[in-house]
């Protein structure tokens, strides 16, 4: 489906109120976190973050950190708080796609122990590659 | 022998948590003087997040105070950066500093805050009284260029 343009434009509208965007597939909810992670930020991400976890009852939930460009410990906060969430509900929970800077302070607080962080080097080396042949 | 100080900058800000992307901001801008790299802007950045944060969640909390920030720049390349609240002061300082320790866990603050400072900067002092307010003195000394 093809959306019109005030369709798009709701959505985005709807990405600022919010502090992220989200995909949504069978098996798992992905929120889009981006710019800058701050306590200021993260009071309003985790509280719109909850209403969607209580309404969708995900299996799994992916926080997907790949555009962020600044965390401070208040994101670990809301990493930890999330992780928690789902454990009560038995689900899944992973971390997709850290910059290093967010990972530093990730491994700082040893959350890469118990929550499972994915990265896809290789596939963003290959993207690169990619990008430079269609050059 | 203490170093020359080059430059220094002040500014005082109100506790409100939207100002905590502006400190820190301002604080890297200011420290953009000495050339940092990327990933020392990034250090500094977060250390000063901390500190600000720490002042408005704790220092202030349930009130709207002032944040003293100075900044200031040696020679050497050391960035000295003295985040100060007239607060409520830390009852026990060397317990607050331990990692994962928090008295707010139930607004998800993870205890990491002094830590993360730690981390980021070469030097961390503390300097609280009960009723009086905090001060946070951070020192990192920037790589050669």
């Amino acid at each position: 489906m093809i959306k019109g343009d005030t369709e798009l434009k709701s959505e985005k509208d709807n990405e600022e109120e919010k502090g992220y965007s989200l995909t949504e597939t069978e098996d798992e909810l992905v929120i889009i976190l981006g710019g800058e992670i701050d306590h200021h930020r993260a009071l309003k991400i985790r509280v719109n973050i909850d209403t969607e976890i209580a309404e969708r009852r995900p299996k799994k939930l992916v926080m997907e950190l790949s555009r962020i460009n600044f965390m401070d410990s208040s994101g670990l906060g809301l990493i930890m708080g999330r992780y928690s969430k789902m454990q009560v509900l038995g689900g899944e929970f992973v971390l997709r796609e850290p910059c290093e800077g967010v990972m530093r302070i990730i491994r700082l607080a040893g959350l890469d122990k118990i929550i499972k962080v994915e990265k896809s080097e290789n596939e963003k080396e290959s993207n690169k590659n990619e990008a430079r042949k269609n050059k | 022998m203490r170093q020359e100080k080059i430059n220094e900058m002040s500014m005082k800000l109100p506790s409100r948590s939207v100002n905590e992307g502006m400190a820190r901001a301002a604080v890297a801008a200011f420290c953009s003087q000495l050339d940092p790299d990327a990933s020392e802007v990034a250090d500094i950045k977060c250390a000063v997040s901390e500190a600000v944060t720490n002042c408005i969640v704790h220092g202030y909390k349930n009130e709207i105070g002032i944040i003293y920030i100075t900044v200031s720049l040696y020679a050497d390349r050391t960035i000295k950066i003295e985040i100060r609240d007239r607060g409520r002061g830390i009852e026990d300082v060397k317990k607050a500093r331990e990692p994962l320790y928090t008295t707010d866990a139930e607004n998800e603050r993870s205890g990491m805050g002094f830590t993360v400072m730690e981390s980021f900067c070469d030097k961390v002092r503390v300097v609280s009284q009960c009723g009086k307010g905090t001060k946070v003195v951070l020192c990192k000394r920037l790589r050669k260029r």
